[in-house]
């Protein structure tokens, strides 16, 4: 199915000096982007280089504050994502701009003009799903789909609208290896058809992989135009980063010692309709050990984080213990006057508190556990400000927290040093436990080495570290033995050693799950 | 006609107004907005009802009046919580205060006039069924209307186009704005229903249910129609369920003093609310229907980044 009308020789998009303003700060500054007929062009970059804020210009949810688009030649003014869709432009979003309680035809039926009945969409989103190896069934409730499944449904929408360039933004960032190698076969196929991809992404083997072009940005603004295919990983992330990147080092990780962290047959039920339960989960974390866990979005990580850490006690005391205590009904409190220290996903709202200065912040994290050393008056339990001030510095030195003032509010870092800062509250205590659910996730990658060089070095110390994490390239860094949670189920844990990428991705496709391959096996 | 005739038929007047009043508040909250002024456009409706039929000499007027007074009361909550993003709660809470307020300042000079009952249509044929017909059929225009519009809100919700987008809006308004749906314009439309509606059922209090107008007169209905929308889950035709059984137990506590029964007047009147909290504890148990069906983004504010 070739589009039609590509008849111009120009390139298909054309941006000169891009530039929005929030504020005072530029969040893209003159921006110059080329790409053209039938090529898969990269954007590449830093979580906060200004990629987002580009894209959103480009598909009208932003309106740029200067500089110029031309769109085949013409140059146009992109008003709303209506008039990007017209044009011939379609998004793929990162956070997915899905209705979780729509069908999967209501999702699509709503990107559309609207005189085309639900049934129609319905047999042509299937029809076209089909033909790009998406396969999709559009009575499902979005809900009950995976994520790799929801970026279908993003996909075949854009597609539907017969797009002259798709622009998607992180798609693998949420798929299995083997999602994404399917996910790149159907973009050739779209770069075959003569439409043109822009593909936003930081996993500089992937641009490598399949685009044509790169442009590479930082702070809002070019670095470089470039090759991908003639350039080397390093180089590529020199461009994006600005310097090169110091490299952590698990050598010389100690021998193990007792086991520290247990969960013995721990086993949860989904506390909502669209949570995961946990079944029969065992794992063991011994002194000197660090065990990832790694898996895709949404398979019961922040379940099994929630019920290791005490956030939501579980019924049976003894499926989790601390330092070979049973502790499954105890309270999170009580879990790390034990020994444990725990680092949620969520900095805002959930690891900090945005508002409160970081003081305050590490005053309601420890108060109870290091009552000693923060509280003072007996019974009035009065702050010692004196204290919580020099562990506050203490704490930013270590972890080397950039911030603005001796004590801004949580909120007023950047992603990156308030995960340091998150990370080093914990490790300030030298915990015997650590248990840490997507330490650098939106981290930029100097703040997430300095967190993994940090978690390794608990390690070496004696402690036993426990990952949640997405990112195989952190858990190839950190881990020492390595199990992959699917569906709410744990695989037996592998030494990191051992285990390949492949492995790790078949693993993540739910060998204990429904895969597409299982039905054809019982059908004969 | 039967005693049980009768009684049923006082069931049927005293649920229309809820289910009137319910559907409006659904179809506003399947938008993403909690309107808790319910009970004051329902009162505003009332007066307005009152007044434009006393003047004009006719209910059907003062049905229009009711509408169109409730449609407008609720933009006032629309302007503050949609374009000057004020809290939903608090507003809600203060258009009811201030309906309360302005409805019994208007109706003043009109407290204690006699007032004109709005007549009933009697359907040929289907009003001589047996039982039947008298319930159903020899019915005034707003009984009519409550079934008509239940039906019309669940084909507009799950059949129609613009409806998809409505509950798109309730379910993730950030999502509907990037695929330009209009969110603010949306909810806009989706308040003004709700007023409408409310409106409409404070009408059917001074034209049906008791023809005069008595300050306060809609009398807690307002907030029991806002716990029937949790009771429906946000699903129309649960609404006439749950309203009919909230009018059974509202009316209950007359047909016992009737009868002579010996409960307090004062446990009696307090049913309603009862059931109300005994009806959100049954919900609160399944949460697994209550979460699908609640609109994700209900009571949650909406500033496009721009």
């Amino acid at each position: 199915m070739p589009v039609e009308g590509a008849t111009a020789n120009g390139p298909l998009l054309a941006v000169s000096n891009l530039t929005k303003l929030f504020g005072s700060f530029a969040a893209c500054n003159e921006i110059n982007l080329q790409i053209d007929q039938g090529e898969i062009h990269a954007l590449l970059g830093e979580n906060g280089a200004g990629k987002s804020t580009l894209v959103k210009m480009l598909f009208g949810v932003l309106a740029p504050t200067g500089g110029e688009i031309v769109w085949q030649g013409r140059s146009v003014r992109i008003a709303s994502p209506a008039a990007a869709r017209k044009l011939g432009i379609g998004m793929v979003f990162q956070h997915f701009s899905l209705f979780e309680a729509l069908t999967v035809a209501e999702n699509i039926a709503l990107s559309m003009d609207g005189n085309i009945s639900l049934a129609k969409v319905a047999e042509e989103a299937s029809r076209l799903s089909h033909a790009y190896g998406l396969p999709l069934d559009p009575k499902a409730h979005v809900a009950d789909l995976s994520v790799g499944e929801r970026q279908r449904i993003e996909i075949v929408r854009a597609l539907l609208q017969n797009p002259r360039l798709i622009i998607l933004d992180e798609p693998t960032s949420v798929l299995t290896p083997q999602e994404a190698d399917r996910l790149f076969e159907t973009l050739n196929k779209l770069k075959a058809e003569g439409r043109s991809v822009l593909y936003i992404s930081h996993r500089l083997e992937e641009v490598q992989r399949i685009c044509d072009r790169a442009t590479v940005l930082r702070h809002g603004k070019v670095t470089g135009a470039c090759d991908p295919k003639v350039e080397t990983p390093a180089s590529l992330a020199r461009m994006m980063v600005g310097s090169d990147v110091a490299a952590v080092t698990a050598e010389g990780t100690s021998t193990k010692g007792d086991v520290q962290l247990e969960a013995r047959h721990l086993s949860v039920s989904a506390r909502t309709p669209f949570a995961v339960s946990l079944k029969n989960i065992c794992l063991k974390v011994r002194a000197g050990e660090v065990l990832a866990i790694a898996g895709v979005a949404g398979n019961g990580q922040g379940e099994l984080f929630d019920a290791l850490s005490g956030e939501y006690p579980v019924a049976d005391d003894a499926a989790v213990q601390i330092r070979q205590k049973p502790v499954g009904n105890r309270n999170i409190n009580a879990r790390r006057l034990m020994g444990a220290g725990f680092v949620p996903e969520e900095r805002h709202g959930h690891a900090a508190v945005s508002a409160m200065p970081l003081s305050d912040n590490l005053v309601l994290a420890r108060s109870r556990s290091d009552a000693k050393a923060f509280l003072g008056g007996c019974f009035l339990n009065i702050i010692r400000r004196d204290a919580v001030t020099t562990a506050t510095k203490r704490i930013s030195e270590a972890m080397d927290v950039r911030k603005s003032g001796e004590d801004p509010p949580a909120g007023s870092l950047s992603g990156g040093n308030l995960q340091k800062f998150i990370v080093g509250r914990e490790l300030d205590r030298q915990p015997a436990v650590l248990i840490v659910n997507q330490p650098t996730w939106g981290v930029d990658a100097g703040a997430a080495s300095r967190i993994r060089q940090a978690l390794v070095d608990l390690a070496k110390a004696g402690s036993a570290v426990l990952v949640i994490s997405q990112d195989l390239d952190e858990i190839f860094e950190v881990a020492t033995e390595i199990a992959v949670i699917s569906e709410g189920r744990l695989s037996d844990p592998y030494p990191a050693r051992e285990l390949s990428r492949e492995k790790i991705g078949l693993l993540m496709g739910g060998m204990y799950g429904k895969t597409e391959g299982t039905g054809a096996v019982h059908a004969h | 006609m039967g005693i049980v005739e009768a009684i049923l038929l006082s069931v049927i007047t005293a649920a229309t107004p809820l289910v009137i009043a319910a559907l409006g508040e659904l179809v506003t909250e399947r938008s993403g907005v909690l309107n808790l002024g319910v009970e004051g456009m329902m009162v505003m409706g009332a007066v307005c009802a009152f007044v434009a039929t006393q003047i004009t000499g006719s209910p059907y007027l003062g049905i229009l009046a009711g509408i169109v007074c409730g449609a407008v009361f609720s933009q006032l909550f629309a302007f503050l919580t949609l374009t000057l993003v004020a809290n939903q709660v608090a507003t809600g809470l203060a258009l009811t205060l201030l309906g309360l307020g302005v409805s019994g300042m208007l109706g003043e000079s009109f407290l204690g006039m006699q007032g004109i009952k709005l007549q009933p249509i009697v359907i040929p044929v289907l009003a001589d069924i047996p039982f039947i017909g008298p319930l159903l059929f020899r019915q005034d225009i707003i009984f009519y209307l409550s079934i008509a519009l239940v039906a019309g809100v669940h084909w507009f919700l799950f059949r129609s186009r613009v409806g998809l987008k409505l509950r798109a809006v309730g379910d993730s308004h950030a999502s509907a704005h990037a695929l330009g749906v209009n969110v603010i314009r949306t909810r806009y439309l989706a308040v003004m229903f709700g007023g409408a509606c409310a409106g409409l059922a404070g009408a059917q209090l001074s034209l049906v249910y008791t023809p005069q107008w008595v300050e306060n007169m809609s009398a807690g209905r307002g907030w029991i129609a806002l716990a029937l929308v949790v009771f429906s889950s946000w699903r129309p035709w649960r609404l006439i369920a749950g309203g009919y059984l909230f009018g059974a137990v509202s009316i209950s506590q007359l047909h016992a003093q009737a009868f002579g029964i010996g409960i307090p007047s004062q446990f009696l009147s307090s049913l309603p609310y009862l059931a109300t909290i005994v009806v959100l504890i049954l919900i609160s148990h399944n949460r697994r229907t209550t979460l699908i069906n609640t609109p994700a983004s209900l009571g949650k504010p909406f500033v496009p980044d721009r």
